[in-house]
């Protein structure tokens, strides 16, 4: 015993700013919500424990917890595959070996970058509103635009178009992907005569399978979670018509703004468990569609 | 099956010229090897005829129509890759069966010629595995068995067996000779072995800088060399040089060499001065030929079938000989050391072959 620790302390010891932020700040608070999931709780008066109460309300009663998860779903149906797909297409052209590639790929991350700040909610509005440039665009083509981030059946997809605008992250991890498919592997198929899309689909996409694997759990995580955008750009009420009400907003708003922590707390451990069955069925799946080079069977 | 002819072929990155004015013919069903240093364009050439590289010059025929501006996928040919750029995710059979299906040929016709191709490579047990489960010979089996299955016109290889090991190396050679005389398909293969090219090729072209040194059969390339260049990349162990100064009087040309008594050489066919004289380490004798010398052996490689001396002349030179493997030789002894006039390769002072 005595042994195998000395073997692993180096290992210890550089996890160790993790695992010191872990067991003082994180811990606490983790268990602390779980408790209080179970309590009414308003930060005034002590936690009053009420059994399964808040899951029960959450399911059976609360209707802005089931349209919180349908706006988080089709968020997260749409900006996972869109993002991923912009991202593989992007990265494949500067795969092309252009030599300016450092430049664009830095471009193409500034979106990334600047991330869900108040300049992008505005850039946002600024584009979408009525009177923006993506309507004065279609004015151009002759199609009459809505309010695209008022009306209750657009603005989502305006969030969705934002997080396929970020796509600097999964591009350059797709880009790295894509660097490490061997050359000779497409020179084979030319010589074999394999159209440009079975070469995508039956070679580029199977060996880059662990890398759209890993990209797709993370930026699921990613979007489950997503919250400054949309708080930001509905101006934190999950407006027009709780069209922008992602689970995040609504638990932000249940905890900071009415202080029912208690069944914010539920809230944040049921999103907690939807992400972790998401992931789950995806390390699931993967066994049928990831192909590792290096592992044995 | 068919023929290949480069017509003043050129490649060139920029102001960078790799390939220059190359001019040469294929015979059908020919098992010609390409043979150079490395960076000496023999890949790059290769890779011209597969259709992987653009020609900045020059035509490229095969089977009698130019494939300057034709895809690799439509000049019915197969390559073998040195990686052998085998599918990963793929299975033995879909490898195999994979670039049959690019061209729709039948499914019963994909299954009979996948069959037919591991029978050939002896690879039929192999067939639901993965590359990375396979050795590197195993693999180099399956590379080839995609090409065949292809039955292509040509066949390219692009140094196939160098990353195989050394015993490995010499089993598949032999595997490949015998796979050419049984399918009789043209083949071109890059090499930078010439034990590999010397072997195997019908006739061997010698690359340098771009331009074929020399192209001949394996046999013309070691006894009549065209240049110093080619008489010293063919040939292991390699060809003894030595400098000579050339006095002539009357009909006679007298040879000069420093550390050797003077000779007389009958019917050089050259004005130049100064020569360069080679002898085969194997030409060399010890105690005998037409031309005599005294050295010091200062080295002793005992090769098992044949031994290699080093042997310093008083002028510093170090000439190899090759003896037998039962030679008693000890390193420090001094020898007498020779060749006759019959087994010289004279070279100009251009590096050009004159006969004698």
């Amino acid at each position: 015993m005595k042994r195998i620790l000395a073997r692993n302390a180096p290992g210890y010891l550089f996890l160790s700013p993790w695992l010191l932020g872990f067991f003082l700040l994180a811990l606490g608070p983790i268990l602390a919500s779980l408790y209080l999931s179970f309590t009414r709780y308003d930060m005034v008066s002590d936690p009053r424990w009420i059994g399964w109460g808040n899951y029960e309300y959450m399911f059976t009663r609360d209707r802005r917890f089931w349209k919180a998860l349908e706006v988080t779903f089709t968020y997260v149906a749409f900006a996972v595959p869109l993002r991923l797909a912009f991202a593989l297409a992007v990265a494949m052209l500067l795969d092309k070996g252009l030599k300016t590639i450092g430049l664009y790929r830095a471009i193409f991350y500034l979106p990334s970058l600047l991330g869900a700040s108040i300049a992008i909610a505005i850039l946002w509005r600024e584009l979408f509103s009525a009177t923006g440039v993506v309507n004065q665009m279609l004015a151009l083509v002759g199609i009459e635009g809505t309010d695209w981030i008022t009306n209750p059946k657009t603005s989502i997809y305006t969030l969705v178009m934002l997080a396929v605008w970020q796509f600097g992250s999964p591009m350059l991890i797709f880009l790295a992907g894509l660097r490490g498919i061997p050359k000779d592997l497409y020179e084979a198929a030319e010589i074999d005569g394999t159209p440009r899309w079975r070469r995508f689909t039956r070679i580029t996409l199977p060996l880059l399978a662990p890398v759209i694997f890993f990209n797709l759990v993370l930026q699921t995580i990613d979007a489950f979670k997503t919250f400054s955008s949309a708080f930001i750009i509905s101006n934190g009420t999950g407006a027009p018509a709780d069209s922008l009400l992602f689970f995040t907003v609504y638990l932000f708003n249940e905890a900071f703004k009415f202080f029912r922590m208690g069944y914010a707390s539920a809230l944040a451990w049921v999103l907690l468990i939807i992400i972790g069955v998401f992931t789950a069925l995806a390390f699931l799946s993967s066994k049928y569609w990831v192909h590792y080079d290096n592992d044995r069977d | 099956m068919a023929g290949l002819e480069l017509r003043n072929v050129g490649k060139s990155y920029g102001s960078l010229s790799i390939i220059k004015g190359l001019d040469l013919d294929v015979v059908d069903g020919e098992f010609l090897v390409l043979v150079g240093p490395s960076g000496c364009g023999k890949s790059t050439l290769l890779r011209m005829i597969a259709g992987l590289e653009d020609i900045s010059d020059g035509t490229i025929s095969i089977g009698g129509k130019i494939v300057n501006d034709l895809p690799a996928s439509k000049r019915e040919l197969s390559m073998v890759f040195q990686s052998y750029a085998l599918y990963p995710h793929m299975t033995v059979a879909k490898n195999l069966a994979f670039g049959l299906q690019n061209f729709n040929v039948p499914k019963a016709e994909v299954q009979r010629r996948v069959e037919e191709a591991a029978r050939i490579l002896q690879i039929g047990q192999l067939m639901d595995r993965k590359p990375r489960q396979l050795s590197g010979g195993q693999k180099q089996r399956v590379a080839i068995g995609r090409a065949i299955v292809r039955e292509p016109q040509l066949f390219l290889f692009d140094e196939p067996l160098s990353n195989l090991d050394a015993e490995l190396r010499v089993q598949m050679r032999a595997e490949l000779a015998s796979l050419y005389n049984r399918l009789g398909t043209t083949m071109i293969y890059v090499t930078h072995d010439q034990v590999e090219a010397m072997t195997m090729a019908s006739r061997i072209v010698v690359l340098r800088g771009g331009k074929i040194e020399q192209v001949g059969t394996p046999q013309e390339l070691y006894t009549r060399p065209q240049n110093l260049f080619v008489a010293g990349f063919i040939g292991s162990p390699k060809i003894n040089m030595l400098a000579a100064k050339v006095s002539r009087s009357g009909g006679a040309a007298t040879i000069a060499i420093d550390g050797m008594p003077a000779f007389q050489l009958p019917g050089l066919a050259t004005g130049d001065d100064a020569l360069t004289l080679c002898v085969r380490p194997g030409s060399m004798h010890l105690g005998g030929g037409d031309v005599q010398t005294r050295g010091k052996i200062i080295l002793v490689e005992y090769l098992g079938n044949e031994t290699l001396l080093h042997v310093a002349l008083s002028s510093g030179q170090t000439l190899l000989v090759s003896d037998s493997g039962r030679s008693q030789y000890r390193s420090g002894e001094e020898v007498t050391l020779g060749f006759d006039l019959a087994d010289l390769h004279v070279f100009d002072s251009a590096g050009q072959r004159v006969e004698s």
